[in-house]
């Protein structure tokens, strides 16, 4: 039974995308088999001229490169610096020999920095390890990271469900900010309706493995909502 | 809640008995009984056992410090310590690629099915066993002490190395893989810093291990102090004994000192 069925998307090169719907729908799985993270079953997925589902080996990792990736409990490194983390990005340019030297260029170290503070973090974070630092704090190194890549797509899977209101909404913004900034488009999964609808340019709404609303923000009704979510007392 | 009239009932019973532990318990305790009475052991054993004990302390002291005595004990203890640092070093830097591979979250089944099968293997004989298959195969001397304890490092350090790298957390690793890197920088950048310090803390831990070891080993020809604490206790010197004994102690102790320092530089 595969968990996603029929969807046929056409995200353009630039804005933010968020994707809403209920726990277990299939948002996820939906984003990791961009990156192939998760093995799609079938069908196919273009990016920058290439069908991702047919690659593998060199030309896979390549492909990952160009798309950094956010996840929701950020997922670094937690015994690396926070510069380490954000170099991370860089690994599909470096020798592992370098990797294991840390030497990595001196260009990319310097962008490494410019990243960091980009994020609203200072220079005084670089070198603190990963574990030392707050939610809020390790998902702007997150943000670096995916940056680091120089990507051409950024995903991003539940980037504010382990963060509270007031950093969901700086989170949501950095990544807007520095996405637009860039001229680099992003996928969220969210599941803040309100986040999704203030900075999204076009939002897509799943049910049951299913695209079952695709528009522009304003568009969204009530009436959408509950065919995305089912059940009506939570809308209030 | 509607007012039920308070109704006399079983009590509630919070644990039930696990007749299947019970058994065990028994069964063990009925076993012990046995071995005791066949292997003849009875406290009037034990008397006799004490006499000739106290005969054999009296008689380690005082420790021998003759210069001779203390030459041939020096060079076997220095012998003994290189037989355990060169097991650690090379076993520690073999057992890194064998615990990766066997770790099955990181290898494919078959790699690793095969380098479990080959770490069941080394653990599966004490390390003298092993000294006496490699003093048979190279000869006399400390090359047989140290292939033997080479051993015995690389099926602990390679069995628990790989439960480490089990363990680890995978979100950190796919979020390394999800940049594009390759399986090396996957495993310098997303692996190796998981799991780096709980290696280091294992090959201290065998690095004590080898050196208790390493006194032994000399017993059945594979170099180092184990000879003449061997050789000494079958002329019946218990104060050359005494000697060694207390040396292997203070190398023990320097060594648990040394073990926390690295421990804390690595943390």
């Amino acid at each position: 039974m595969p968990v996603l069925r029929d969807i046929s998307l056409d995200i353009g090169s630039q804005g933010l995308t968020a994707v809403i719907g209920p726990s277990g729908t299939g948002k996820s799985t939906l984003i990791r088999c961009i990156n192939r993270l998760v093995e799609p079953s079938s069908g196919e997925i273009w990016f920058e001229g290439r069908d991702l589902t047919q690659l593998k080996g060199l030309a896979l990792r390549q492909a990952r490169a160009r798309i950094g990736m956010v996840f929701q409990e950020y997922n670094l490194v937690e015994r690396l610096t926070v510069i380490e983390n954000v170099l991370c990005g860089t690994l599909s340019r470096v020798s592992p020999w370098r990797a294991f030297m840390r030497r990595f260029p001196q260009p990319m170290v310097n962008r490494a920095f410019e990243l960091i503070e980009a994020v609203g973090l200072d220079e005084g974070f670089a070198r603190r390890r990963a574990d030392q630092l707050s939610g809020g704090q390790r998902q702007r190194v997150g943000i670096a990271r995916a940056l680091m890549q120089s990507p051409g797509l950024v995903l991003a899977d539940e980037p504010t469900s382990s963060l509270d209101p007031k950093t969901s909404v700086e989170v949501m913004d950095l990544m807007a900010r520095l996405a637009a900034g860039q001229g680099v488009p992003i996928i969220v999964n969210i599941h803040n309706v309100e986040l999704a609808r203030r900075y999204a340019h076009r939002i897509i709404g799943m049910s049951k493995g299913e695209v079952v609303f695709d528009g522009a923000p304003e568009q969204l009704t009530d009436a959408d909502l509950r065919t995305i979510y089912g059940g009506e007392d939570w809308l209030g | 809640m509607s007012a039920q009239p308070a109704l006399k009932m079983a009590p509630h019973q919070a644990f039930v008995p696990n007749w299947g532990a019970r058994l065990a318990w028994a069964a063990l305790a009925v076993y012990v009984i046995y071995a005791t009475g066949t292997l003849e052991i009875s406290l009037e054993r034990v008397w006799r056992g004490l006499d000739n004990a106290g005969r054999f302390l009296g008689r380690m002291f005082p420790p021998n410090t003759e210069a001779d005595k203390l030459e041939l004990i020096r060079s076997g203890i220095v012998e003994s310590l290189q037989i355990a640092v060169l097991a650690t070093v090379i076993g520690v830097m073999l057992s890194l690629p064998l615990g990766l591979a066997a770790a099955r979250n990181l290898s494919t089944p078959t790699l690793s099915w095969a380098a479990r099968a080959l770490i069941a293997v080394l653990r599966s004989f004490h390390p003298v066993i092993v000294a006496i298959l490699f003093v048979k195969a190279v000869g006399f001397g400390a090359l047989a002490g140290v292939l033997a304890l080479i051993v015995s490092t690389l099926g602990f350090v390679g069995k628990l190395f790989a439960e480490v790298v089990e363990e680890m957390n995978p979100k950190q690793v796919e979020a390394v893989r999800a940049t594009g890197a390759g399986f090396l920088n996957v495993l310098i950048m997303g692996v190796m810093p998981q799991v780096f310090a709980r290696f280091i803390g294992l090959s201290v831990y065998q690095f004590d291990s080898n050196l208790r070891n390493s006194t032994m080993v000399g017993i059945v020809g594979g170099g180092g102090i184990g000879a003449p604490l061997f050789t000494a206790y079958q002329r019946f010197d218990y104060d050359v004994v005494f000697t060694i004994l207390i040396i292997i102690i203070a190398l023990i102790l320097l060594c648990e000192v040394f073990s926390a320092q690295v421990r804390k530089v690595f943390q």
